[in-house]
């Protein structure tokens, strides 16, 4: 009666030993793989943001100065500032090592470094694109499901449609239109900035919650729409599977059914997109901070396009870019965690 | 009394296209103990009533009919009675059980699910019973940590089969359980069936395509087509010497157990189960029969005992010639 | 041989149009968009030849609607409405090439890689996750910063940045099409690479390239619509996007002028749900599963 397919019992102690170690340098070959691979990535843009800013538009200089009278001695005097008199490798190399360090040279703009301007400009796009993703994302997965449970329903029609239409609204419309209505209209929110001058010590967390919610909405509109329908056919897809009927022949009410059984195994595709998408919502903030003078990265990097400040344009280009590559490596790694069959 | 009493069964599937009648008047009953075998091929309704059974169909299938349970009437049953009558009361082994297994949950957990939810038993009590069922199916206690990827075929259905046993039913039903393994695992995955229902005194409704496999197995064999039973009685009768003509094909068509060659496809039978949706006229199986008469595309018989009464079949050529016109429903 | 292969064809698209008529939403994106298209074509005919006048406009500056001006006017003293009308000719234009550039790169580079196989194959996959990790906006940013102001340039940034998206699927569905037995039968009787992958793939991708291309455009047009709004297309040319930076740069926003930023905005709205209806829909006809659940 045994099953030919059943495993004949191992010689304990050595079988076990050798399947630990085959299956640790599986698992470093695997993470190995996916480290190597964001590597790769990080250089690729690294080379790109290189190439793009300094070869095509033939001379930088120009690019930098563009549409504004400078003479021919403060062109000279640029070009060695930059060290572009050097032979290309060896400029690419210096380039290369300032990345490294962190170092992405001095803004036109400001006359500072730009890594201090990243620096303190970092944490108000931390703290609105990571309060939207949350939020997004809880709000798109919750009504995703009840959508995809209730499917073809009239609540379910009515999200769908709203979804698709925040989705195919613009930004920075959107975010004109709420300041039109409840800023600059009605008042309950202020126009713009992250904080009221006066304010000290406590009181700046509820005045900066003040001034954050017109950006929150803005973005959250736009993005849970993504969330919903991701969440919603992924569901659609899982409930018709066959452990579904097994779960519910079992007994279980339709909310275990879901919550236990369907929910986690549609919820496997969405994360990778919830952590890919991440990485592009730091630059769809870039519009939103403009519109509502929010002090953090996007805003920094629309200030660099219209001079246009090459270094800054050039640093926070590759900051977005690593940004989404680090998404998409911890989605990787977290994957493996959430399910068993991609366990290396 | 009939542990299981279905009377008069339609269910009909409404899709956008139409209705979809893939049941259409079926009734048999199984007792206590008994075992009875489903034939037919894909697409003629097994699943679809081993579905209703337990009301598991879609939101577009209409039921009517009865079906009578341990003396309840599961199609008016309350949402609650009908939970506590799941898996505790007859519970179900599907086919391809690679799907039937949520792939993100351990074997064990999976197991324990149905017992945490039909009975009162601690957290060790479910333990030890999982690994118990796991060790009666053949399986070490210790898989219960494995994924149902990490398994072969014929253990995930071994593990189906665990669970289907977890709260001790009084009904199996099992749809096509070796459909999806090769021969060797389904002959033993049969017998370890066949062994279990006999030890613990359950009575099994056993799907299959194949007719074979049923008579090995079963006490009993029902031949299905187009949504009918068309022919019914003793396993090694009806296997032995069908009286339907597609009853005869089935049996032709597997004269050796798991032959997966002639899965699709009955040999010696031309044409393909027609579409639900559009049945021909009169008898459904006419159109393929190769012992039709003139009228059997404007009659279409009801399920009729044969010479000896325990056996019926629905067919022109089993009805006594003078009750023809009493028997039959001629079309408006 | 030819009618035979004509009347499948038509055959075919009977069908398609009767299943895609079936899914209302679909057909109401595909009314909006004929009535854009035709509006598109039409500018000229529905507006007065000083319509985008800056120097001798039809109205005065920033002028709330009136009954010549049924939307008011911009900050030159041109009608909203002839603005709304004159920018879905560049929604529609920088919609249709970006999308065209990229279907048609996607599509070359995705059958040849998905056919071929091998080393090429793997660099393409390369070069798409490559793309895939830069933010594209910030790649056509980029592009537009260095190409200079115009409408081409967001073209080409567009449609550069958006083609290996197509090209992944496409790469992904030659692969299932030639695992098909009769590719396998059209190769045995001597068919070259040039005929497999026109006669036979070709036609097999293309279902998939429709219904990724009408959600293409519509994504195309809200890009098109931020570069305008980020100030990087063409000053001269009166895109929707343009159009409510301008309302914005005047104040617009402080002083509540409503006709000024709303209009151009729902116009941008109409359009890309107008195609995202429309692709969804045609998805839904070529995979059955999808389809209820629209
Ligand atoms: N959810 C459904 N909606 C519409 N038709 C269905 C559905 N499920 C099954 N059917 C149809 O009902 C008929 C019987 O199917 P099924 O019960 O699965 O047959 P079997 O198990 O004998 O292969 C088939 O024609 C099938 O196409
Ligand atoms: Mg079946």
């Amino acid at each position: 009666m045994a099953d030919s397919a059943l495993p004949t019992a191992p010689v304990p102690q050595l079988a076990q030993s050798v399947r630990d170690r085959s299956g640790v340098r599986r698992r470093l070959r695997y993470y190995g793989e996916k480290l190597g691979g964001s590597l790769v990535s990080l250089f690729a843009v690294i080379l790109t943001s290189f190439f793009l800013f300094r070869i095509i538009p033939g001379d930088p200089v120009r690019t930098m100065t563009h549409g504004r009278p400078v003479s021919i001695e403060q062109q000279e005097q640029l070009r060695r500032e930059f060290g572009l008199d050097k032979p290309l490798a060896e400029q690419f190399w210096s380039y290369l090592t300032g990345v490294l360090r962190l170092d992405f040279g001095d803004s036109f703009q400001f006359n500072r470094p730009v890594t201090d301007l990243i620096g303190e400009r970092l944490w108000p796009t931390v703290l609105l694109v990571g309060t939207s993703v949350v939020i997004s994302a809880a709000l798109g997965l919750w009504l995703g499901v009840r959508g995809a449970w209730n499917h073809g329903s009239l609540s379910d029609r009515v999200n769908t449609g709203v979804a698709l239409t925040l989705w195919s609204v613009p930004s920075f419309w959107l975010g004109l239109i709420l300041i039109v209505i409840f800023a600059s209209g009605a008042g309950w929110f202020p126009t713009s900035g992250m904080e009221s001058t006066a304010v000290e010590g406590w009181e700046r967390i509820p005045d900066v919650a003040h001034h954050m919610v017109l950006p929150l909405v803005t973005l959250v509109a736009v993005v849970y729409a993504q969330y919903l329908m991701i969440m919603r056919s992924s569901l659609l897809d899982e409930m018709g599977s066959d452990y579904i009927v097994t779960a519910r022949a079992k007994g279980l009410r339709d909310l275990i059914v879901r919550r236990r059984h369907a929910v986690p195994n549609a919820l496997l595709p969405t994360v990778t997109l919830i952590f890919v998408n991440l990485g592009f919502v730091v630059f769809g903030a870039v519009l939103v901070e403009t519109i509502f003078s929010w002090p953090g990265l996007g805003q920094l990097f629309y200030s660099g396009l219209s001079v246009p400040d090459l270094p800054l344009v050039q640093g926070l280009f590759i900051l977005f870019s690593a940004a989404v590559i680090l998404m998409n490596l911890l989605a990787d790694l977290l994957y493996p965690i959430l399910d068993p069959r991609v366990r290396p | 009394m009939s542990l299981l009493e279905v009377d008069d069964l339609t269910v009909t599937y409404r899709t956008g296209g139409g209705d979809v009648p893939a049941v259409r008047g079926v009734s048999f009953a199984l007792e206590a103990g008994q075992k009875l075998g489903l034939a037919g091929e894909s697409g003629c309704g097994k699943s679809t009533m081993a579905l209703a059974l337990l009301r598991l169909l879609p939101k577009t299938a209409r039921l009517t009919g009865e079906i009578r349970f341990d003396g309840e009437d599961i199609l008016t049953m309350s949402w609650g009675r009908l939970r506590a009558v799941r898996w505790a009361g007859a519970s179900i082994v599907f086919q391809g059980a690679m799907h039937s297994l949520n792939a993100v949950q351990r074997i064990g957990a999976q197991i324990a699910e149905p017992i945490r939810l039909h009975s009162k038993a601690t957290e060790a009590e479910i333990r030890r019973k999982t690994g118990e069922l796991l060790e009666h199916v053949g399986l070490p206690a210790r898989r219960a940590d494995a994924y149902p990827h990490e398994l072969s075929g014929g253990q995930r259905q071994r593990v189906m089969i665990a669970m289907a046993l977890a709260c001790d039913p009084k009904l199996i039903v099992a749809d096509e359980p070796t459909t999806a393994l090769d021969v060797m695992i389904q002959a033993q995955i049969l017998t370890l069936i066949e062994s279990l229902v006999a030890e613990q005194d359950i009575s099994l409704l056993m799907i299959s395509h194949d007719l074979s496999v049923l008579a090995d197995t079963c006490d009993r064999l029902a031949v299905m087509y187009a949504g009918r039973i068309v022919e019914e009685g003793p396993a090694a009768a009806v296997f032995g010497a069908a009286r339907h003509p597609y009853g005869q094909a089935l049996a032709a068509a597997f004269p050796r157990i798991g032959d997966p060659a002639s899965r699709r496809r009955p040999q010696g039978l031309a044409g393909d189960p027609p579409d639900p949706a559009e049945l021909p006229t009169g008898c459904a199986f006419h159109p393929r029969c190769p012992a039709r008469l003139d009228h059997c595309d404007r009659v279409d018989p009801a399920l009729w005992p044969t010479a000896d009464d325990d056996r019926r079949a629905a067919c022109v050529h089993v009805l006594p010639d003078e009750g023809l016109s009493l028997l039959t429903k001629e079309p408006a | 041989m030819n009618g035979l292969v004509w009347a499948r064809r038509r055959r075919t698209a009977a069908r398609f149009w009767s299943q895609f008529r079936q899914n209302k939403a679909g057909v109401f994106g595909l009314v909006v968009l004929a009535l854009f298209v035709l509006t598109a074509l039409l500018a000229p005919v529905l507006t007065p030849d000083n319509a985008l006048s800056v120097t001798r406009p039809p109205g005065s500056p920033l002028d709330g609607p009136s009954a010549d001006f049924p939307l008011g006017t911009d900050r030159s003293g041109r009608s909203m409405v002839d603005m709304i009308i004159w920018g879905s000719r560049v929604s529609l234009t920088v919609g249709f090439w970006a999308t065209f550039i990229s279907i048609a790169f996607g599509t070359l580079f995705g059958i040849l890689a998905g056919h071929f196989g091998g080393w090429g194959s793997s660099l393409l996959m390369r070069v798409t996750d490559w793309f895939l990790v830069m933010p594209s906006l910030v790649l056509g940013v980029a592009l537009a910063a260095v190409l200079g102001r115009s409408l081409t340039t967001i073209i080409v940034a567009i449609g550069v940045t958006s083609w290996p998206t197509t090209a992944r699927l496409v790469r992904a569905q030659t692969l299932a099409v030639e695992a098909r037995p009769y590719i396998e039968r059209a190769r045995a009787l001597g068919g070259g690479h040039l005929h497999v992958m026109s006669n036979h793939v070709l036609p097999n991708v293309m279902p998939i390239v429709l219904a990724q291309t009408t959600l293409m455009v519509g994504s195309a047009i809200l890009t098109e619509s931020t570069f305008a709004f980020l100030g990087l297309g063409d000053p001269t040319t009166a895109s929707w996007g343009a159009t409510i930076q301008a309302a914005r740069d005047v104040g617009a926003v402080s002083s509540r002028m409503w006709w000024y930023i709303l209009p151009p905005g729902i116009a941008i709205v109409l359009v890309v749900l107008a195609f995202t209806l429309v692709g969804r829909a045609i998805e839904g006809v070529l995979n059955p599963k999808l389809r209820e659940r629209l």
